[in-house]
């Protein structure tokens, strides 16, 4: 257990040291949140609708590292000899994956800091310390099924089919999950068909956390639901491919 | 304890319909350099699989230290290097050792570890920015970080220069020399030859040969004879090529050899008589003509 972090170390300084990995982790949150938020000046100006704006920022910024950072960082992983190589020093399979994991929140909590800053400075939004706090547990929280989502394509794919394929569920998912615009603008049938998504309600606890609304239970239940399903999904790929390459 | 620093003991190992590897015995004691020899295919990497715990038998066992080498804690004392180009490119030269250091007990002091293999002045610099014989050489290096009882290279010398080669068969003397045991595999045979006292020829799964360097020659028993000339067809060839405008004839009998050529009255010049180096061994032993019926009809 203690190899964890000395890979997690390693794993984070070699990322951020590929200039796109780290960019790519932070520009997109960063760059949606000033296009879609502190630009929009009926969002940034209203205090309600610029913290809700954020908190769904927050929770795409959360979302996206977990998802390119296990995704493409596993699937990278599994393309190269050096992994192989690292199966044969003294210590287990699971020092890998707990580094990649670790990373990945990491870089999660990493890309929360630009796009806190610009909620802070650029918008009216507003929260408690206490607030925040819990939202930044909901926030983890409700990222572990996407944690799970980024390892099931990285176990079960080539690095050049897995970053596509995360683009392809990522910012479809995040739309309609009501991560760029809330779903009060949807029309009936994309709203009805949101909420079954696990981004939406992600997005639920996550806002239920920064407004201190607390958990609405259906979303709640639904999330668990997708945790579930897809971490079912990561196991059967991560024991597939041990099976494939290390039995 | 156990002596052997690693063991085979009937180990199988099949990938789909291939057979790569056939009830294979080989033990492995302390302090000796063991050569692996045969050509792509034979089952040498998937034997050092086996024993480095990257892959488990399908029936018969392996050990390593006397345990299963899946164990993590049974890979302490073992040192194995990546394959080439597979350094984490943004990662520092010292990172990159003091990392794998890391992994182990009592590592060897990482300054003492770059020295050893001309690393010093690159500590610094990024593994991507090497050059192939650099990255070749830190790769060789990693073997040696925990300073391990037991170091299992794959085609070390591949893709390095002359004198980097010279300076890693230099570090592997040094450290058998204070008990650390070498099992290498190479398609260098001239260079093993250099280094290993003992033998291990593998071909389609199976070991053909293994024993004392001197014993492997002796087995296959060839020499080659060398001549200039117009010859006549000779009994006992077992191969003949044209090199430089000479025939060089390999025989399990050079005597009669070369009194069937005086016999036939050609003109002939600049005759030698060599003993066999391990490549022609080698060839003799996994050439088609010297397989056993057994193995041939296992192919079948």
């Amino acid at each position: 257990m203690s190899t964890i972090p000395l890979y997690t170390r390693y794993q984070f300084r070699e990322t951020i040291r590929i200039p796109m990995a780290a960019l790519g982790t932070l520009a997109f949150p960063t760059l949606f949140m000033l296009l879609f938020v502190v630009s929009n000046r009926s969002v940034s100006g209203n205090t309600a609708a610029a913290t809700e704006a954020a908190g769904q920022m927050s929770l795409f910024a959360v979302i996206s590292a977990f998802v390119f950072n296990l995704g493409a960082g596993v699937a990278e992983d599994r393309a190269k000899t050096w992994h192989a190589y690292l199966r044969t020093l003294p210590a287990g399979p699971m020092a890998q994956l707990g580094g990649r994991v670790c990373n990945a929140l990491c870089f999660a909590l990493l890309s929360l800091v630009p796009v806190g800053l610009a909620a802070m400075l650029l918008t009216e939004a507003e929260a408690s310390v206490i607030e925040l706090g819990t939202t930044l547990f909901a926030l983890i929280l409700a990222g572990v099924p996407f944690a799970f989502l980024g390892l099931t394509v990285g176990y079960s794919m080539p690095l050049k089919a897995a970053i596509p394929t995360v683009q392809l569920i990522l910012f479809p998912l995040a739309f309609a999950g009501g991560l760029f615009l809330p779903p009060s603008l949807f029309p009936d049938w994309l709203d009805a068909t949101s909420n079954v998504l696990p981004t939406r309600a992600a997005r639920e606890l996550v806002l239920g956390a920064l407004t201190g609304g607390g958990p609405p239970l259906t979303a709640l239940s639904i999330a668990v639901g997708w945790t579930v399903a897809l971490g079912t999904l990561a196991v059967f790929t991560f024991r597939r491919d041990e099976g494939r390459r290390f039995r | 304890m156990t002596r052997y620093q690693a063991r085979a003991i009937g180990a199988s190992r099949r990938f789909g319909s291939l057979n790569a590897l056939d009830g294979i015995d080989l033990d492995i004691s302390a302090g000796e350099i063991l050569g692996l020899l045969g050509p792509n295919g034979a089952g040498k990497t998937t034997l050092l699989n086996l024993l480095t715990g990257l892959r488990a038998p399908d029936s018969g066992r392996v050990e390593l230290f006397g345990g299963d080498p899946r164990q993590p804690r049974n890979r302490q004392r073992l040192g194995t290097t990546p394959q080439e180009t597979g350094l984490p490119d943004t990662l520092r030269v010292a990172e990159i050792v003091e990392f794998v250091a890391k992994h182990y007990p009592k590592p060897l002091p990482v300054d003492e570890l770059l020295e050893r293999f001309g690393l010093s002045e690159l500590a610094r610099e990024q593994a991507g920015s090497l050059s192939g014989g650099q990255q070749r050489r830190l790769s060789a290096a990693l073997a040696f970080a925990g300073d391990p009882g037991l170091v299992v290279l794959d085609e070390p010398t591949t893709g390095l220069d002359v004198a980097a080669r010279d300076s890693l068969w230099e570090a592997l003397r040094h450290h058998n020399r204070r008990g650390t045991t070498v099992l290498l595999t190479s398609h260098y045979l001239a260079e093993v030859e250099a280094l290993a006292e003992r033998i291990v020829v593998m071909d389609r799964g199976r070991v053909l040969a293994d024993g004392p360097q001197r014993e492997i020659k002796s087995r296959v028993r060839t020499s080659t004879v060398t001549v200039r000339g117009e010859l006549p067809e000779l009994p006992g060839v077992v191969r003949s090529e044209l090199r430089d405008g000479a025939h060089r004839l390999l025989t399990h009998d050079s005597d009669r050899l070369v009194r069937d050529l005086v016999r036939s009255g050609v003109d002939f010049e600049d005759l030698t008589v060599t003993g066999t180096s391990l490549e022609e061994a080698f060839t003799a032993l996994t050439s088609t003509g010297n397989r056993t019926d057994e193995t041939a009809g296992r192919r079948a």
